[in-house]
C-alpha cells in the first residue's frame, strides 16, 4: 500500500468511528439533559443540596442568562486570582512567578470564554496547580456552559407556550458529570497508554548524548525536560473544544500527542460532542432528520476544506522546492502524523472552536493557511465549539429560512415556530458580532505602530497573522498564526475585549431567542411550509453561510493569504 | 440574586471534582497501568541512569551521529523547555535564506539528489524525535565513514529503530533518531 493511500485511509477510519458514535452519544446527551439518565443521582443530588439548587425549578431566559453570567464571573475572578498568586500556592515545583496583570486579564478571560488563546508558554509560566485547578477546571466549566446554552435554545424550539427554558445549574451539572467527566477519564488513560505524560514530578534533567553548544557558545551537557499532569488536561482540552496547550507547542508536543494513534484519538475527541449534538438537537425537537440535515451541511464544508488544505500542503512551498528539496511543506509539522494527520487536525480544530494545534498554522502555505482562517471567520459553524457551534448554526438556519421565505412569499417558519422580527434580530446579532469585532480591531491594529511591530513575518503574511489573531479571539477559537508577538498590551487588552464580546453577546442573544421561541405556539406543517430537513434546504443553508462569509471577509482575505499566494508564483 | 450562592458553591464543587479529584484519579490509574509512559517514556541504561526520553529529540551535529530535523529553539537546538514552531511564513526572506543554508550544509556533507523536506524544515514542536526512513538512509554512508564501520551495520541500527505506521495504517513510518545514536555509541 502506498503511503498516500494509507494517509487517506486513516482519515476514513476517523470518520467511520465518528459517525458511528453520533447516534448513541447524541441520544445519550439528549437523555441526560431531559433527566432520563440518573445513574449518578446520589452525587448529583448531594451537589444540589450543598449548593442550594432547586432541581425542579424552571427558569425564564433572563434568569437562565443571569445565572450563566454569574457563574462565568466567578470563573473569571478565581482564575484571575490564581494566576496572580500561583507563586504563593502549592504544586509549583519549578517556583514559577505570578503572571503580570495584562497577561492575567487576557488569560483569565481566554479560559473563561472557552477561547484558550495563550500569550504565555505553558511549561515556562504555569504551575501544576494553575494547570489543573485553573485551566483544566475552566476547560470543563466553559464547555458545560456552552452546552447548557444550546440545550436551552433547543428547548425553545421544542416547548410550546412556555415561559421557561430549563434550569442552568442542573444543565451545567449534568453536562459535566454525565458527559464531560466520564469521557475525559477514559480518553486520558488511552492517551497515557500512547505516551502522554501524567505526573507531578519536578522537571527532569537528562544528559545529552552529544554535548552541544548553545547560542551563547557555552558547552551544554544536559537538558531539562518539563513534566506535569498532561493527559488529564489533554483529554478535556480536546473534548471541550478548549484547546489551551499544557506546553507551548500544544498538541504537536510529543508529550501531548506522541503517536499517530493519539493524534487520531485527539481529532476524534475534538469532533465528538459538536457532531453528536446535531443528533441531540434532532432528538429533542422530535425529528432526527433535522439534525442529520445540519450535520450533512457541516460535513460538506469540512470535506471541502480538508481537501483544499491537504492539496495545498502536499504541493508544498515552491520557494523551498526550487532549492532542490522534495515533498510536502514540512515547516511546522511533526513527521509522525503524516500530512493528512496534520491537515485534518488543523481543519477539525478550526471548524470547531477548539484551537489546539498539532502543526503551526503560521507556517502553512498561503492557500493552506487560508483554510483554517476561513473556517474560523465563517463563525465556527462547521460543528463549532461544544454548544456554541450548534447555536450559531441554528441562527444561520433561521436566517436561511427567513431569506427563502421572502423569496418564495411564504411566512418563515422553522421547526413549527413562526420566525418574526425578534428572532431575526437575535440571529443577526449571533452571526455578525464576531465579524464586526474582527474587522474593526484588525483595522485598528494596522494603524497602531506597536501592533504592527508584533508581526513576525513581513508583508501580506503579517496582515494574515493579525487577522487570524482577532478572528481566533473573537470567535473563541484560540489557535494562532503564532509568530505574532501578542503578549503586549495592545493584543492582551483588545484581545480580552474581543473574546468577551465574541462569547457573551451571541450567548445572550441566543438565550433571549430561546425565551421568545418557547413562548410561541407550534404551527403544524402545511403545504405552504418549507421543509427544512431535505436536501434543497441543506444546499440553500450552505450557500447562505458561504455568501455571508464571503461578503464579510473577502476583502481582508484578498489582502492577506491571497496576495501572498500570488506573490509566490 | 438568589443565584449568586449556587454560582459560587457549584464552582467550588467543580474545582474539587474536575480540578482535583479528576487529575489525581487519572494519575493514580496511569501509574498503575502505564508507569513508564506516565513518567515520560524515559530511556534508562543497565546501571539505572536516565539517558533521555524516547519522545523528545536531542541535538546532533557531529558527522558520526544521525542528524535530526533542524530545530533552532531558543538558547540551543532541541531545548525541551522552549517547545514551539519557528512560525516562519512561507515567503519570509530570512526563512528562505535559512533553508538555503541548511540545503548547502547537507550538500557539503556529501548528500546528493533530492533532499527530503523534513531535513531542512523545522517541526511544530521543534522537539520532533523522528526522521523518515528515506532521510535516515541518506546519512548512512557519512556515519559509516566517520566511524569506520560498514554501512550495513549502520543501516541495521536504523532499521531496528524504525516504527511502522501504527496498526499498519495510522501515521507514517519513522526512525527514532536518539535510539539510532544510542545504538551507534553502543550505549544501548
Amino acid at each position: 500500500m502506498s503511503q498516500s493511500m494509507g494517509e487517506l485511509l486513516q482519515i476514513l477510519i476517523i470518520f467511520v468511528v465518528l459517525l458511528a458514535l453520533v447516534k448513541p452519544l447524541g441520544s445519550f446527551m439528549a437523555s441526560v439533559y431531559l433527566g432520563k439518565f440518573t445513574f449518578l443521582a446520589p452525587l448529583e443530588n448531594l451537589l444540589y443540596r450543598i449548593c442550594g439548587v432547586q432541581q425542579d425549578e424552571e427558569m425564564g431566559w433572563q434568569r437562565y442568562a443571569a445565572s450563566m453570567l454569574f457563574f462565568n464571573l466567578v470563573m473569571f475572578v478565581s482564575l484571575f486570582a490564581l494566576l496572580l498568586l500561583q507563586h504563593l500556592l502549592p504544586l509549583n515545583p519549578q517556583k514559577l512567578p505570578p503572571f503580570n496583570w495584562q497577561l492575567t486579564l487576557n488569560t483569565a478571560i481566554s479560559f473563561t470564554t472557552n477561547t484558550n488563546w495563550q500569550n504565555y508558554s505553558g511549561e515556562q509560566a504555569a504551575s501544576y496547580l494553575t494547570q489543573m485547578a485553573g485551566f483544566g477546571l475552566h476547560n470543563f466549566a466553559s464547555a458545560a456552559t456552552g452546552m447548557a446554552i444550546v440545550i436551552a435554545l433547543i428547548r425553545g424550539f421544542s416547548r410550546r407556550k412556555s415561559s421557561a427554558i430549563g434550569n442552568f445549574w442542573v444543565d451545567l451539572t449534568r453536562g459535566t458529570l454525565y458527559i464531560l467527566l466520564p469521557i475525559s477519564i477514559v480518553a486520558a488513560l488511552l492517551l497515557v497508554s500512547q505516551g502522554v505524560i501524567q505526573n507531578f514530578s519536578p522537571y527532569k534533567t537528562v544528559p545529552l548524548l552529544q554535548a552541544s553548544q548553545g547560542r551563547d557558545r557555552l558547552e551544554l551537557e544536559s537538558v531539562t525536560i518539563p513534566m506535569g499532569p498532561v493527559a488529564s488536561q489533554e483529554a478535556i482540552k480536546e473534548l471541550g473544544t478548549n484547546g489551551g496547550g499544557f506546553f507551548n507547542a500544544n498538541s504537536s508536543h510529543p508529550f501531548e500527542n506522541p503517536t499517530p494513534l493519539s493524534n487520531c484519538l485527539e481529532i476524534l475527541l475534538i469532533l465528538l460532542i459538536p457532531v453528536s449534538l446535531t443528533y441531540t438537537f434532532g432528538y429533542m425537537v422530535g425529528n432526527t432528520r433535522q439534525g442529520w440535515m445540519l450535520l450533512s451541511v457541516m460535513l460538506f464544508l469540512l470535506f471541502v476544506s480538508f481537501a483544499l488544505l491537504q492539496w495545498a500542503e502536499v504541493v508544498g512551498n515552491p520557494l523551498v522546492t526550487r532549492l532542490g528539496v522534495v515533498g510536502a511543506n514540512m515547516e511546522g509539522k511533526e513527521l509522525r502524523f503524516g500530512i493528512s494527520g496534520s491537515s485534518l487536525f488543523s481543519v477539525a480544530t478550526t471548524a470547531t472552536s477548539c484551537g489546539a494545534v498539532n502543526s503551526m498554522h503560521d507556517s502553512l502555505t498561503p492557500l493552506g493557511g487560508l483554510i483554517p482562517l476561513s473556517l474560523i471567520l465563517l463563525g465556527e459553524i462547521v460543528f463549532g465549539g461544544v454548544g456554541s457551534g450548534l447555536y450559531t448554526m441554528l441562527a444561520f438556519a433561521i436566517i436561511a429560512v427567513f431569506v427563502s421565505g421572502l423569496m418564495i412569499g411564504r411566512t418563515p417558519e422553522y421547526l413549527g415556530k413562526k420566525i418574526e422580527v425578534k428572532e431575526i434580530w437575535m440571529s443577526i446579532i449571533t452571526i455578525l458580532t464576531a465579524g464586526v469585532v474582527v474587522l474593526i480591531l484588525s483595522g485598528l491594529a494596522m494603524i497602531t505602530p506597536s501592533a504592527v511591530a508584533s508581526m513576525a513575518n513581513p508583508g501580506a503574511h503579517g496582515l494574515s497573522e493579525v487577522l487570524y489573531a482577532f478572528a481566533s479571539m473573537a470567535n473563541n477559537n484560540g489557535s494562532a498564526f503564532a509568530g505574532l508577538n501578542a503578549n503586549v498590551p495592545f493584543y492582551n487588552l483588545l484581545g480580552a475585549l474581543a473574546m468577551t464580546i465574541g462569547r457573551y453577546i451571541p450567548a445572550l442573544a441566543v438565550l433571549a431567542m430561546a425565551g421568545f421561541l418557547a413562548e410561541k405556539k407550534c404551527i403544524p406543517p402545511s403545504l405552504g411550509t418549507l421543509p427544512t430537513d431535505k436536501l434543497p434546504f441543506a444546499l440553500w443553508l450552505a450557500l447562505v453561510i458561504l455568501i455571508v462569509g464571503a461578503l464579510t471577509f473577502f476583502p481582508a482575505l484578498a489582502l492577506g493569504p491571497i496576495v501572498e499566494h500570488l506573490s509566490m508564483q | 440574586m438568589k443565584d449568586i450562592k449556587p454560582a459560587i458553591l457549584l464552582f467550588i464543587m467543580f474545582t474539587i471534582i474536575c480540578g482535583g479529584i479528576y487529575p489525581a484519579l487519572v494519575t493514580g490509574v496511569a501509574y498503575a497501568l502505564f508507569p513508564n509512559q506516565a513518567k515520560g517514556s524515559l530511556i534508562i541504561d543497565k546501571a539505572g541512569k536516565e539517558l533521555g526520553s524516547s519522545l523528545i529529540g536531542q541535538p546532533f551535529s557531529d558527522p558520526q551521529y544521525l542528524w535530526p530535523r533542524p530545530s533552532a529553539t531558543a538558547e540551543f537546538d532541541y531545548n525541551p523547555s522552549a517547545s514551539g514552531g519557528s512560525n516562519s511564513g512561507p515567503t519570509n526572506p530570512d526563512y528562505l535564506k535559512t533553508v538555503a543554508e541548511r540545503v548547502k550544509a547537507l550538500r557539503d556533507s556529501g548528500i546528493t539528489g533530492p533532499i527530503p523536506a523534513e531535513l531542512v524544515q523545522a517541526s511544530a514542536s521543534r522537539l520532533d524525535p523522528h526522521l523518515s526512513p528515506q532521510a535516515a538512509r541518506l546519512q548512512v554512508s557519512r556515519i559509516a565513514k566517520a566511524r569506520g564501520i560498514a554501512e550495513a551495520t549502520v543501516q541495521k541500527l536504523v532499521d531496528g529503530a524504525t516504527e511502522e505506521p501504527q496498526l499498519g495504517i495510522l501515521g507514517v513510518a519513522r526512525v527514532n533518531v536518539l535510539a539510532v545514536n544510542l545504538g551507534l555509541d553502543g550505549v544501548r
